[in-house]
């Protein structure tokens, strides 16, 4: 008996998890097995498209004889690179509609026109002409003529599909591509963003965990970057920052702590002095910095803020009659409950930030020295169209995730569960 | 009296006032206040002044009559010291007083001589600054983003510090950009369109996640726990590895400039958290109450029916907010596999508005508005469950 219940609940368990499973597998897992597979060749954004055999049907008057008309199928090969095998055109015409001349490729059976082409090698263009007359003498009508489109099958190789492979794109990534500068513009945003946030998710917590009026209200706005659409509040930040007409340099320019307006999302590099070094400063990066941190700091917020409430008070008793002050009391009893999850954040955010994509290129598009990994797959993929190149170099995002990822759980996986 | 905590006291009280008025002064010029220099060492003079009259008078009047009184006396100082403005601003700079007399008001001589006062002042006062810093920081964004939409092209070329809003228009000309963003950019379509794209997400998304939660939670088959590890490390792959193989296979399948070809891609990268989400909610629930149904003659899908949703409704709702969420925000995968407005979403509409520059930008600041106040409104109603979803799954982000 319990054994066949255990096969029931076996054979349910699998049921009721196979459709989530399947779609998973199908839209995460295999794409990114997939991404393996592109990353090895040299395919380009116009090379996916599948070729296809293309016509275009125009219908000509022939003014000395208007019970006649001329139809002109444009038929061309939609790839410049692969040819298509075994075309086919199929086209239903009106009824009492004879041929003149027909294409000793096509015929004309119960109203139907079929031409079969064979082999169209890539860039394949060519015009065929008919000229048809009505068989009752009168003249033929253009609109249902025009109505219906042609058919055309054909077989094609898929570039996807062949097996040619190459190191090619790979090379390009580590040598061509400034790779170093990549990688460290990534670092550098990854471990800044992270680390700000963190701090001010710690003190907005602390904050909101002091008794004030209107903390229940800010609470709540504190959750609104986080909560608001990317696309709105990076637009919105672009037009707060905007050199000519932004609202920040306006007023850092009215209250004369600015002669100029400064360009933060489009200027490189800030050099200023500081103790008599000259400094240089990542203007555009810093700016993308910080708002990566003003959009994800309410993450850190609301984690380290449900660890303080979870703090027994009896702590905090004990140590004010032990006569401890506030900072000692923060240091000694505060710090220590909140550093596991704040690793824990750390490692996580680390990972999340390290593939942020939408923030920077909303804001920058890659510009100004903001090209992370994340934007130059992008760039690579759509922008240069070179789909390999941008496989490769996600798949360098994909070998560094997964050293973050071991670490991740080597060092406190098995802690993550108890959040 | 204790010197060192009542100067230290002093001097960060002042400079907290002089950081509310600072703050006031901006958002009054922004109203179209002239007051191009404010005089510091006045205002830090006055600010001193207020401070230790505070604590040396105590609680030995009344504490409304002496906060009335004081405010009174140093707006008519703050009058006389610095340019004229009009009577709103001074208004201001009077409930400034106010309020940060109010803040003070625990404090005073025998106060001060307490232990560890310097730290609890400077503790204190971190957070009073918090809450300016916070709020103005936060806050300041949307509400830029929302009178902007409200200006015309001229007025914010001309001057950007002018934040005022002419009443005195007629509707039609007070709400012109939403007009424009709904009759030229046909902002309804893309507002139906995220709708159905999120609550459709949210709907797909819970019909799979919720059996196959509850299968992890609650029964015993080969590859549970490789199943539950590898639902963690599924989530943590980004979607911009997935986003070249998904255009290529999409492109392929003709499943780009298609709505389901969004709601396949929203369901399954927001499944793995979903699923996360609810077998931990599922495992807490008693398991005492499926048994009695087992043996009533109950099958799974009755118990998960009848029995497990029922009970766990509120972590349901913070699933299905969260991942409302996640669809109506999404970024990326719009602006990959849309191309033909058609098929907009509203994301994706705003950031093709923003690709031509010469759409005037209190029309983009329109579309920002009609994208942005839904999610606020529902968060703010929902604010409890969409936390629990936040802090259950936002790991990601």
């Amino acid at each position: 008996m319990a054994d066949k219940l255990s096969k029931i609940e076996k054979r349910t368990a699998y049921a009721l998890i196979l459709p989530a499973i399947l779609l998973v597998f199908s839209i995460i897992l295999f794409p990114i097995f997939a991404n393996i597979w592109i990353s090895f060749k040299e395919v380009e954004l116009k090379d996916i498209r599948i070729p296809e055999p293309r016509a275009k049907k125009i219908i000509k008057s022939i003014p000395e004889d208007p019970t006649k008309l001329k139809i002109v199928y444009k038929l061309r090969n939609s790839s410049l690179l692969e040819s298509i095998n075994d075309v086919k055109l199929k086209d239903k015409l009106p009824a009492n509609i004879e041929f003149i001349n027909i294409d000793p490729r096509c015929n004309f059976k119960s109203r139907t026109l079929s031409c079969s082409f064979g082999k169209w090698k890539a860039k394949y263009r060519e015009n065929l002409e008919f000229i048809i007359y009505n068989v009752n003498g009168n003249s033929i009508d253009k609109k249902s003529l025009k109505s219906k489109k042609p058919k055309l099958s054909g077989k094609a190789d898929n570039i996807l599909l062949t097996t040619n492979f190459t190191l090619n794109n790979f090379k390009k990534v580590f040598f061509k591509n400034d790779f170093k500068d990549l990688l460290l513009t990534t670092f550098y945003f990854t471990f800044f963003g992270t680390l700000g946030a963190i701090i001010f998710g710690v003190l907005a917590a602390q904050l909101v965990n002091q008794k004030f009026s209107g903390r229940t209200f800010m609470r709540s706005i504190l959750l609104f970057p986080y909560v608001g659409p990317v696309v709105a509040l990076a637009y919105t930040w672009t037009l707060l920052l905007d050199p000519n007409s932004g609202t920040l340099n306006a007023i850092l320019i009215k209250f004369q702590i600015l002669d100029q307006p400064i360009n933060l999302l489009g200027q490189k590099y800030l050099t200023f002095q500081f103790l008599g070094i000259d400094l240089k400063l990542r203007l555009a990066l810093t700016t993308v910095i910080f708002f990566e941190i003003w959009r994800y700091f309410p993450l850190a917020f609301l984690f380290v803020l449900a660890r303080l409430q979870a703090i027994p008070k009896d702590l905090y008793e004990a140590a004010d009659v032990d006569g401890a002050g506030p900072l000692n009391k923060f240091f000694n009893i505060t710090l220590p409950q909140i550093t596991a999850i704040i690793s824990i954040l750390f490692m996580i955010r680390f990972i999340w930030n390290f593939n942020k994509f939408e923030d920077i290129f909303l804001l920058t598009g890659g510009a100004s020295g903001t090209r992370t990994l994340p934007i130059n797959v992008y760039e690579q993929g759509f922008a240069i169209s070179n789909i390999g190149m941008g496989s490769a170099v996600s798949m360098v995002i994909v070998l560094i995730l997964i050293i973050f990822m071991i670490l991740y759980f080597k060092l406190i996986g098995k802690r993550a569960n108890e959040l | 009296m204790n010197y060192k905590s009542t100067l230290i006291y002093l001097i960060i009280s002042t400079l907290y006032l002089l950081t509310l008025k600072i703050v006031w002064i901006i958002l009054s010029v922004l109203q179209g206040l002239e007051m191009t220099s404010i005089t510091l060492e006045k205002n830090l003079i006055l600010g001193l002044s207020v401070s230790l009259l505070s604590i040396l008078l105590g609680n030995k009047i009344n504490l409304l009559i002496k906060n009335l009184g004081l405010s009174l006396v140093f707006t008519y100082f703050f009058y006389v010291y610095n340019t004229v403005a009009p009577i709103w601003f001074y208004f201001g700079i009077f409930v400034i007083y106010l309020f940060f007399l109010n803040n003070i008001k625990n404090y005073d001589l025998k106060y001060l001589n307490k232990p560890h006062v310097i730290e609890k002042t400077i503790f204190k006062y971190i957070t009073l600054f918090g809450i300016v810093f916070f709020s103005l920081v936060i806050l300041f964004p949307f509400y830029l983003m929302l009178i902007t939409s409200f200006k015309t092209q001229a007025s914010l070329l001309m001057n950007p510090l002018d934040f005022s809003l002419d009443f005195t228009k007629s509707f039609k000309e007070f709400f012109k950009s939403y007009f424009v963003v709904f009759k030229t950019y046909n902002f309804s379509r893309y507002i139906l369109t995220s709708t159905i794209v999120s609550i459709g997400t949210v709907v797909i998304t819970l019909l799979f996640a919720i059996p196959a939660a509850y299968a992890v939670a609650r029964l015993n088959f080969f590859g549970k726990t490789f199943l539950s590890t590898s639902i963690l490390i599924i989530y943590m792959f980004p979607a911009i590895v997935l986003v070249i193989p998904l255009y290529t296979i999409f492109s392929q399948l003709g499943l780009r400039n298609s709505i389901s070809g969004l709601l396949i891609v929203y369901t399954a990268t927001t499944l793995p958290v979903a699923i996360y989400m609810l077998q931990g909610y599922f495992k807490s629930i008693p398991k005492e109450i499926e048994d009695a149904a087992l043996i009533d003659g109950h099958s799974w899908f009755g118990i998960i029916l009848k029995i497990i949703i029922p009970l766990s409704l509120p972590a349901i709702a913070s699933v299905a907010l969260y991942v409302f969420m996640i669809a109506w925000n999404e970024f990326l995968f719009s602006l990959m596999f849309l191309d033909n407005p058609k098929t907009f979403t509203l994301s994706r509409a705003i950031n093709y508005l923003s690709g031509d520059a010469e759409t005037p930008r209190q029309f983009l600041m329109a579309g920002s508005v009609i994208v942005t106040l839904p999610i606020l409104i529902i968060f703010i109603y929902f604010e409890k469950y969409l936390v629990g979803g936040l802090t259950s799954g936002s790991i990601k982000g």
